[in-house]
């Protein structure tokens, strides 16, 4: 009989060669009161792929993503992250999987007692114990150089503008060097320049480190730059999926009307 | 056709039973929601509780968030706590000199004092005290977070909030309010020593001789000791008002307003149960 050292071993291979989806979402619902956030979604992402989830304002995109990393609790439905449910998984046995996943919040949610540095040796400090204060302050330095705030580590969030608090963000969720990426409207609120920085700072990332991304967003630039994938959603339901060209030649109506309005 | 020769029925009720009828069942339901949103508050409180004890005995232990805690509540409400008592020493002095004087027991004097203030006023003063300024730290404090979904970003960093949040918090404040309450009771006694002694002077040593007189360990220590149960009320209440705020700087306002409001309510009905419960343990 296989145990689950096997099956985890059997898993982390077929993600490797592209057969099984490192995040696995099946037919999710999810209500808030009367209203129908997400009518039986089902996407899939694979290793090294960027999947954006596009689509209006409160049609349950950001919900998804806090799904997916177990913020919220879905309906009914499930979602696998490396073959395993977390649906309904408790806190303790949830914050094992999450160490796997980071996640940058719209408005980054950066702590706002602690320091730029402090923000990102958060996760190192709770988790990597064995590391020592020189190692963890080095690793802080290199994943602040990584998204350009290397001179910034001693300011407080509130000094710093909102561009670079989704750097900073951005930095505390790859910490743990993790395998799994969700992203929050990244460049939401930015100048063009800023989006373009962020945008290019997520491909050089996904280049390096081959994750499984799922990015929500309302750019359209943004997600034609850095997913392989688009799904559009719309009054709960995944009204198309594919890539940017799939988009274009669809001829359903809601497709064109966003293509053309975005 | 019309009914001509017929006479007409009055209606049999009045015009405005309706109406009535109407403000009845509104009322009603308003009654029924009331105690819909108690009973789901008592039960959501259990759970809550239910959720920090499960994680502050189990590894891996907040000793670093610990003792920042025990600082913010117990270093910074030494003044505010050294304040309050003192006056509350003043104030019993004051009084009970001039009450004794009537009845011509002025000997009473330290005794009186010392079992006011150790035993009533001391440990419900700081609880209350500290109900008012750590409740509303708590909960201001943990509602910001909340709603700038901080707390989110410790949970998604595979933090248990729980742990690092509430339980700190609240063993910090069981830890602390008995230590506090010594603190207020020994200014209560130094300074109600003091109003005295500018009236009629008596040395402290005559002071503490009678006031302790006849007292054994279980005279005090239970009544000092009950306030980690103020501790805990505190610490949970503010907690849990501040972790599941809603709505923005308005939901902030309201967490600290109900943290105290809420802290301080139990606090008093917790006195009522635990005095009569030291009594009887304790006669």
């Amino acid at each position: 009989m296989a145990t689950a050292y096997d099956i985890a071993i059997k898993q982390e291979q077929s993600e490797k060669d592209g057969i099984a989806p490192v995040i696995a979402v099946e037919n999710l619902r999810k209500t808030f009161g009367s209203h129908m956030v997400l009518n039986g979604i089902s996407l899939s992402v694979n290793r090294g792929e960027t999947l954006a989830v596009l689509g209006r304002s409160g049609t349950g995109k950001s919900v998804l993503l806090r799904i997916i990393i177990g913020l919220e609790t879905p309906d009914s439905g499930s979602v696998c992250i490396h073959g395993q449910n977390i649906v309904g998984l408790a806190i303790d046995r949830m914050g094992e999987i999450r160490k796997k996943m980071g996640f940058l919040f719209q408005h980054a949610a950066l702590y706002d007692s602690l320091t730029v540095a402090e923000n990102v040796a958060f996760p190192l400090v709770h988790h990597r114990k064995e590391m020592s204060r020189s190692e963890r302050g080095e690793r802080v330095n290199q994943l602040l150089a990584e998204v350009g705030m290397k001179g910034d580590f001693g300011k407080m969030p509130s000094d710093i503008s909102g561009g670079m608090q989704k750097r900073v963000g951005l930095a505390r969720a790859l910490a743990l060097e993790p395998e799994i990426l969700l992203l929050d409207e990244p460049t939401a609120g930015l100048d063009p320049i800023s989006s373009g920085e962020i945008d290019d700072l997520i491909l050089k990332l996904q280049r390096e480190r081959k994750m499984a991304s799922v990015v929500v967003t309302h750019d359209l630039h943004s997600a034609k730059t850095i997913a392989n994938r688009l799904a559009l959603l719309d009054q709960g339901n995944v009204v198309i999926e594919g890539t940017f060209e799939d988009l274009q030649q669809s001829n359903i109506g809601f497709v064109e009307d966003f293509l053309k309005l975005s | 056709m019309s009914n001509s020769g017929s006479i007409a029925v009055p209606a049999i009720n009045p015009p405005h039973s309706g109406r009535r009828t109407e403000l009845l069942s509104t009322a009603a339901n308003s009654a029924a929601g009331l105690v819909e949103g108690f009973f789901e508050w008592f039960g959501n409180l259990g759970i809550f509780f239910w959720q920090v004890l499960r994680a502050a005995v189990t590894p891996p232990y907040e000793w670093r968030e610990l003792i920042r805690q025990l600082d913010e509540v117990g270093s910074k409400s030494f003044p505010v706590v050294v304040m309050a008592g003192s006056a509350i020493g003043v104030i019993i002095s004051l009084e009970a000199r001039y009450s004794l004087s009537r009845f011509g027991a002025k000997s009473m004097f330290p005794a009186t004092l010392v079992y006011s203030v150790i035993q009533v006023m001391g440990p419900i003063i700081t609880g209350l005290v500290v109900s008012g300024r750590v409740g509303a730290g708590i909960g201001a404090e943990l509602a910001s977070m909340k709603v700038t979904e901080q707390i989110d970003a410790i949970e998604a960093s595979a933090i248990n909030p729980y742990r690092l949040l509430a339980a700190t918090r609240i063993l910090a404040c069981i830890l602390m309010l008995p230590l506090l309450t010594l603190v207020s009771d020994a200014c209560g006694l130094l300074m109600g020593w003091f109003a005295q002694t500018l009236v009629e002077p008596l040395s402290f040593h005559q002071f503490i001789q009678d006031g302790f007189k006849g007292a054994t360990f279980n005279t005090f220590l239970p009544q000092t000791f009950k306030t980690a149960v103020y501790g805990l009320i505190i610490g949970l209440i503010a907690s849990f008002q501040g972790m599941r705020t809603r709505g923005g700087a308005e939901g902030v306002g309201r967490a600290a307003t109900n943290s105290v409001v809420l802290a301080s309510l139990f606090v008093i009905l917790a006195d009522v149960v635990l005095v009569k419960f030291i009594l009887v343990v304790f006669p």
